[in-house]
């Protein structure tokens, strides 16, 4: 059968046929529009509405930025260019302003010769985080590093350090780099007297006072460290009251005669003097900073066995939750006086911190507590199996895997709190959105100035935000161990 | 007798109050508390000395004398000769009102655009994803800020409505006329009024109770219907078909009161500088909800998305494999499983709500914190009494709220044994 049929067959083709092109309807632009777009009657309803939405925005919004103006001097004159450059009638935005502003908006009133201070203050932050934030890859470090310590420097210069400045910031950065690249443990030491560096920086005065509160902690863990062995807890107890008694009774004599020996002054700012993103920042980071670690033992009291502790864990946490921000940022500004001695008063942008602190502290307890009952118990005992004990099973067990868990939570409380930062408006500071906005609406040269402001301190946000979000992405994928 | 007297019970000594473990932790907590103590005496006795330095007292008083201002937006009767108490109550109405339609919006927003992110619709997803994105990563503050600047910048003025060419248009049917100061919204009328209860100053009107009974004695209808049904079905297997009972359970009493009592929507009509006749919404309040529904909005539709992603897929192929109908396979398998990941952020999100109301601030709308905290605050003097009970009352609210959410959670928790 087989044999006759071969012979019957009068063609067989002894090539193979190039390869023809998928059917147009099934390949390119074209299949991809059908299957997302139009596959449907209600997918095809969806696209126009969708499609409706954009071209609403884009007809309102798109003339508009087409036509702004980035130089000029006031409103009066930007309409004026508009309407000679589009004619008369034409709206466009007049981001001119953000130009004539930038100043305010990024330092508010604090004193223009000392700019470079906040800006090396920010820029020496990212030497303090490389190596809790980028020490996998040592390639991304230092371009990190690089780049931020080329951009302090440059802007710094820019904005008119003083050569001195400038020559003490080159040193301090490159040993700092240095110190990251060849001795990664001991920076970790640097990046504990950063705050200190930063504040004397932000608000100036006489280092000492910095250095004598870090001291105070120093003594404190030094004392702990030699006695711990011996006294367990009790020399804990013992290294707060060392440290407190050095606070009260030593460093402000010690500081001010060492301030006679060696002056290490920088010129005072006063708070209310803070201003823009710089306020913004600082309140943000000194609040991420400090919530994170009282967050941890917010959450590790409320999980504990110790029922008077989690009793005041509990009803601290419940507290905070149950109130808005804006009443403890009133309670900072009205009633903090009240419970401390008379006659005290101090700065208002650290009372704000506190209760931003501890604001974001009880929902970070909350994130972190969700991680510790999300680790399985088998953690825990075999924690307990090992002969551990409680802070070292925590600190070695059970805190990292929590900890990773909650990365998207804990990073969410950052970013809802750095947008809280705004807020401070309602206490009397100057905040980068609203304070900022009224101000420049309220003068002479930019009235009727609405939306600029708003879109640029927006756009600032949301880009901060939006990073510290991808940031937390990266992270969660790059610490995750399991289901490689 | 022998008594035993071994080594795990030795005399106790002092010491072990810092060796022992068993003691070890009584001794903590003992000294914790102490020291809380302390500092607590502490705090409350510079407050003592503070206030007696300034003169002060503790004195909640000043709730019963008049306040003295007036309320733009106000619930129950309230003029500038009441208390300030009544000004404290005005304004935590205003507040549950701003937070309650403010979730119920952000909600039906919230499920929308988190159902739409999931569309296989390439451009309606990415639209989702940005209206999402950009605004959970700015300010709530700033939101407030740009819908205020909308309805006080965009708007056009009530007489631009005027006339036989104006400027500006109603919108919907004629029903809305958003303008610079109020938005004129329409109020319900009644041709055949039943006349009042009074309770003091405020009314309720029989309308409203009939209406509540009606439809308070049809939900007890198709709760005892739907218990019948499954006793048929657990009888016999076949589920009676009951839902057109139901429906007209419910919407045949609420048309015959409708038309009986004469209800209908009374649009706001331009008098003279103002609309009259409709309800004119001050745009404080337009404004505070209008922002707190689309941020809010924004959050609940990741949680929405989280939720429906989290039931796998398998589960609604068992169902349909179990010959379920698409409908019941969503309310019986599908929507219980996501509901019980979707409702406590969900609940967490109104509390987010409705604290983020004090934003109102912002605006000027007279809520809690703009009577009690605001005004009340300023013109007596009195920050701390103020402050405290403000505080109470949110955290009141709050914790109500977190009270209601504990009870759903243990009532759809899975029963793990």
């Amino acid at each position: 059968m087989s044999e006759t049929h071969s012979e019957t067959v009068a063609y067989v083709r002894e090539t193979m046929l190039p390869p023809e092109p998928p059917p147009l309807a099934e390949s390119g632009a074209i299949k991809w529009l059908r299957e997302n777009l139009f596959s449907g009657p209600l997918n095809i309803a969806l696209t126009f509405v969708g499609l409706g939405i954009v071209w609403l925005i884009l007809s309102t919004v798109g003339p508009w930025l087409s036509h702004s103006v980035w130089n000029a001097g006031s409103m009066a004159e930007c309409r004026q260019i508009i309407a000679e450059t589009w004619g008369q009638g034409a709206s466009g935005a007049c981001f001119a302003l953000i130009k004539h502003r930038w100043n305010q908006f990024m330092f508010g009133f604090y004193p223009q010769v000392l700019y470079w201070r906040p800006v090396l203050a920010f820029g020496l932050l990212f030497l303090a985080l490389a190596p809790v934030l980028f020490s996998e890859s040592a390639k991304a470090r230092r371009i990190v590093l690089g780049l931020s310590m080329v951009l302090t420097f440059v802007i710094a210069a820019l904005l008119g350090a003083p050569v001195a400045a400038l020559l003490g910031m080159a040193v301090l950065m490159l040993a700092w780099a240095a110190l990251i690249e060849t001795r990664p443990q001991w920076s970790l030491l640097a990046s504990l007297v950063y705050p200190f560096i930063a504040v004397w920086l932000l608000w100036g005065g006489s280092l000492w006072s910095e250095a004598m509160v870090l001291a105070g902690f120093g003594l404190g863990f030094a004392v702990w460290r030699v006695l711990a062995a011996r006294f367990g807890l009790l020399a804990f107890a013992l290294a707060v009251v060392v440290a407190a008694a050095w606070w009260l009774l030593l460093s402000g004599p010690l500081a001010s005669a060492l301030a006679g020996v060696l002056p290490l002054r920088l010129r005072p700012v006063s708070s209310d003097q803070f201003g823009g993103f710089v306020l913004s920042i600082t309140i943000g980071v000194a609040g991420i900073a400090l919530s994170l670690p009282l967050g941890v033992i917010l959450a590790l009291a409320r999980r504990s066995d110790l029922p008077v502790i989690k009793l005041l864990a509990v009803m601290f946490i419940e507290f905070i939750r149950g109130v808005p921000l804006i009443t403890l940022l009133f309670v900072a500004s009205l009633l903090l006086n009240y419970f401390l001695p008379p006659g005290t008063n101090f700065d208002i942008i650290l009372r704000v911190i506190i209760m931003v602190t501890l604001f974001a502290a009880a929902y970070m307890a909350e994130v972190i507590r969700g991680g510790l009952a999300a680790l399985p118990k088998g953690q825990y005992e075999a924690a307990d199996a090992l002969g551990l004990d409680y802070w070292k099973a925590q600190r070695l067990i059970i805190l990292p895997q929590a900890l990773k868990i909650s990365i998207p939570g804990i990073v969410s409380t950052f970013i809802g709190m750095f947008k809280d930062t705004t807020l401070v408006v309602f206490v009397g500071l100057f905040d980068p959105l609203k304070a900022m906005a009224d101000t420049i609406r309220a003068s002479f040269e930019w009235k009727g100035a609405y939306w600029e402001p708003y879109i640029f301190v927006g756009a600032i946000f949301f880009i901060l935000c939006f990073g510290m979000s991808r940031y937390s992405m990266y992270l969660e994928r790059r610490l995750k161990r399991d289901h490689r | 007798m022998v008594t035993y007297t071994g080594a795990d019970n030795p005399p106790f000594r002092l010491s072990m109050l810092i060796y022992d473990r068993r003691y070890r932790s009584l001794t903590l907590q003992a000294i914790v508390f102490i020291l809380v103590m302390l500092a607590a005496s502490w705090l409350i006795d510079n407050t003592l000395r503070n206030l007696s330095a300034m003169g002060k007292t503790l004195s909640f008083d000043f709730l019963f004398r008049r306040a003295g201002y007036d309320i733009p937006q106000q619930l129950i009767p309230y003029n500038s000769d009441d208390t300030h108490l009544r000004a404290t109550v005005i304004g935590l109405l205003n507040t549950l009102l701003v937070s309650i339609l403010g979730c119920i919006a952000a909600t039906i927003l919230g499920v929308i655009v988190g159902v739409l992110r999931l569309s296989s619709n390439w451009l309606i997803a990415r639209l989702m994803t940005v209206y999402v994105e950009v605004f959970r990563n700015i300010p709530l503050l700033l939101w407030i800020l740009v819908c205020l600047a909308i309805f006080t910048e965009v708007m056009p003025p009530p007489n631009a409505y005027r006339g036989e060419n104006p400027a500006a248009n109603m919108i919907l049917f004629d029903m809305i006329a958003p303008t610079n100061r109020y938005t004129a919204i329409p109020s319900i009328g009644m041709t055949n009024p039943p006349g009042t209860i009074s309770l003091g100053r405020e009314g309720i009107s029989w309308a409203f109770i009939a209406f509540a009974v009606v439809i308070a004695a049809a939900w007890t209808g198709w709760r005892v219907l739907r218990n019948w049904a499954q006793r048929v079905q657990d009888r016999t297997g076949k589920r009676p078909r009951t839902w057109w009972i139901s429906l007209a359970m419910f919407v045949v009493p609420v048309l015959f009161l409708t038309w009986y009592f004469g209800l209908h929507l009374v649009p706001p009509v331009l008098r003279g500088f103002n609309f009259a006749d409709g309800i004119n919404l001050d745009n404080a309040f337009v404004v505070l909800w209008l922002a707190l529904t689309l941020y809010t909005g924004a959050f609940i539709a990741e949680i929405v998305r989280a939720g429906i992603l989290a039931v796998s897929r398998g589960q609604t192929e068992a169902a349909f494999a179990l010959g379920l109908r698409p409908r019941r396979t969503m309310s019986l398998v599908v929507l219980p499983q996501a509901l019980r990941v979707i409702v406590p952020p969900l609940i967490s999100q109104y509390l987010n709500l409705t604290k983020n109301s004090s934003l109102a601030i912002a605006v000027g709308y007279m809520d809690l914190r703009g009577t009690l905290g605001g005004t009340t605050l300023n013109q007596t003097g009195r920050e701390m009494e103020a402050m405290v009970l403000m505080m109470g009352i949110y955290l009141a609210l709050s914790l109500i709220i977190s009270a209601g959410m504990n009870i759903f959670n243990s009532r759809v928790k899975l029963k793990e044994r």
